[in-house]
């Protein structure tokens, strides 16, 4: 159980974090989406009190993480998958780890095995590893304490089809055995796969949460006509707004029923009419977050 | 890439209930010493600045076997030359114990499973202690056997060592590791914090030597002359004082404030 209560962070001027609260229950995968610089990281390191907040409040299982005694037993954390020691291999990455939860040193082999990494990779620096097999040291690291809660940011880096896909069904098994995973990326095809409630988030405050299904629901309608400018102007005249989809129709903001009737009153011919789906998603989270990446490029 | 084999997916043993009723007790203190004393060694550069020290003590006994007139051949002349070089190179042992978590990024999974960052720098801190008497039996020993062969090749061989100057011995060796580990705290950078720990004093010394209203300080706050007693047969108060005063300036304030930098600084 993850909970974020109105949590800011701010450099100077500049909100990074601005009044940010969701909770990861247990037995979800909360997918946390946004574009890079949005603050999801920010918000993840203020979780696990490598950040201190301006204001607010983050708990995990109802407390402050440094408070935690033996946070890894607790929560496991990827932030960085590249943040090792390069000089240290891969098992003995681990082996730290295990030392320091008091952990037995058994489960090390047990880890590196069920992420996929074997005994020759193990015995290799961490210099010589590819950012997928970073990415699965890391996953390997914050399950190694048998945690009940996985806080990851953007763990599929790196990782190729076949090792997302099997990522994907580790985190839903994980999440199904009543495990709580908060999950960031900045792709939301990646989370949409695995996700139960998604988080979107957009120059540091949070533009849009909740279940994925409701939020595909309330993702609008596709619209395509043969006279697509006549289609525009009939809308506008009913006060519809749309956006444009890929394959040249419209996402608009109201139900099938009445874009028919303003179709149908100016006579015009539709060729699709539908519910977005995870189309108009994708759509709802460009256009909440375009101006903020726009923002971030320029900064 | 064959490093990376397939993994099934349901073999992630994991088994999140809310409440394991299992006993998570705090992590000791000795926990986290022995995991920063094994962070010294599991790496190339750390093993390799061990197996160096060794090395180079061995080769001062060499040294003075081979050059030194017999009645310099004791055993407290082998074991305060052996000493020197932990004495040089250990403290870089030190910087590198608290500037590596930084340079490699270490810090982000060390202080998640530990955020007393407090507790981190004080296991570290005493790790480093536990090196510097490691290094000063090992001298102890490998200077018993070359006093041995000393004795076999007409040295002096007198195994004359008071407790007083074995325990000044180890304090030096504790001192320049903890000003080592003091300079990393502070600097976080590996290459920076070495440059300065052996710049720094060094320029002083020679600072204090030109000029004229500098004597007097430097003779308080020199380290590399307050020191020196420490490897003597005796040391006076006065001494004591002056080691006391140049230590508050190059030891305890790097590691106070060293200390401070580190448990405030946002990890990224």
């Amino acid at each position: 159980m993850i909970t974020v209560e109105h949590l800011s962070k701010r450099y100077g001027s500049h909100p990074a974090v601005d009044d940010v609260s969701f909770t990861c229950e247990p037995g979800t995968v909360t997918g946390f989406l946004g574009p890079n610089g949005a603050g999801k990281s920010t918000t993840m390191r203020m979780i696990c009190g490598l950040t201190p907040p301006t204001s607010g409040t983050a708990t995990v299982d109802g407390r402050p993480y440094r408070h935690l005694a033996n946070p890894g037993r607790r929560i496991g954390v990827l932030l960085d998958a590249s943040a090792q020691h390069s000089g240290r291999t891969g098992r003995e990455v681990l082996t730290l780890a295990a030392l320091t939860m008091g952990v037995d040193r058994r489960r090390v082999g047990e880890s590196l095995e069920r992420v996929g990494l074997n005994k020759t990779a193990a015995r290799r620096r961490v210099k010589a590893y590819s950012l997928g097999m970073r990415q699965r040291l890391g996953l390997a690291y914050a399950l190694l304490g048998d945690p009940g809660v996985l806080i990851l940011d953007e763990p599929a880096n790196g990782l190729d089809p076949e090792g997302i896909f099997w990522m994907r069904g580790l985190l839903r098994d994980f999440a199904d055995r009543g495990g709580t995973v908060l999950l960031s990326s900045h792709l939301l095809r990646e989370v949409e796969a695995v996700a139960d409630r998604l988080v979107v988030i957009g120059g540091g405050r949070v533009v849009a949460q909740g279940d994925k299904a409701e939020l595909l629901a309330a993702s609008g309608t596709v619209v395509k006509a043969l006279d697509m400018p006549a289609l525009e102007a009939a809308l506008r005249r009913h006060g519809l707004t749309g956006t444009a989809a890929a394959g040249g129709g419209v996402v608009v903001q109201a139900g099938a029923e009445a874009i028919g009737r303003a179709a149908a009153g100016d006579g015009i011919v539709l060729l699709e009419l539908r519910p977005a789906d995870s189309g108009g998603l994708e759509q709802m989270f460009l256009s909440l977050t375009a101006g903020d990446s726009v923002k971030e490029a320029v900064r | 890439m064959t490093a990376v084999q397939n993994a099934t997916t349901s073999s992630a043993g994991v088994a999140p209930e809310e409440d394991r009723g299992r006993t998570v007790g705090k992590i000791s203190l000795a926990r986290l010493t022995w995991v920063e004393l094994r962070k010294l060694a599991d790496t190339r550069a750390g093993l390799w600045l061990l197996i160096v020290i060794g090395l180079a003590a061995a080769g001062t006994a060499a040294i003075l076997l081979g050059a030194a007139p017999d009645e310099e051949q004791t055993y407290q002349g082998f074991l305060s030359f052996g000493l020197a070089p932990a004495t040089v190179l250990l403290p870089v042992l030190g910087i590198l114990s608290m500037t590596s978590e930084w340079s490699q990024r270490t810090a982000l999974t060390t202080f998640t499973l530990t955020p007393a960052r407090g507790r981190v720098v004080a296991a570290k801190l005493i790790a480093a202690v536990l090196i510097a008497l490691a290094a000063t039996a090992a001298a102890a020993l490998l200077s018993a056997g070359a006093n041995l062969i000393a004795l076999g090749t007409g040295g002096d061989g007198s195994w004359h060592l008071t407790a007083d100057q074995a325990g000044r011995l180890l304090l030096n060796q504790v001192l320049f590791v903890l000003m080592g580990a003091g300079f990393g705290a502070l600097l976080m950078s590996p290459a920076l914090a070495i440059v300065l720990y052996f710049a720094l004093p060094t320029a002083w010394s020679a600072l204090g030597q030109m000029v004229k209203r500098l004597n007097d300080a430097a003779g308080w706050l020199d380290l590399n002359v307050t020191s020196l007693p420490l490897s003597e047969p005796a040391m006076s108060s006065g001494q004591w004082a002056r080691l006391g005063v140049s230590c508050a300036v190059w030891v305890m304030l790097p590691l106070v404030a060293g200390t401070v930098r580190v448990l405030r600084r946002e990890v990224s």
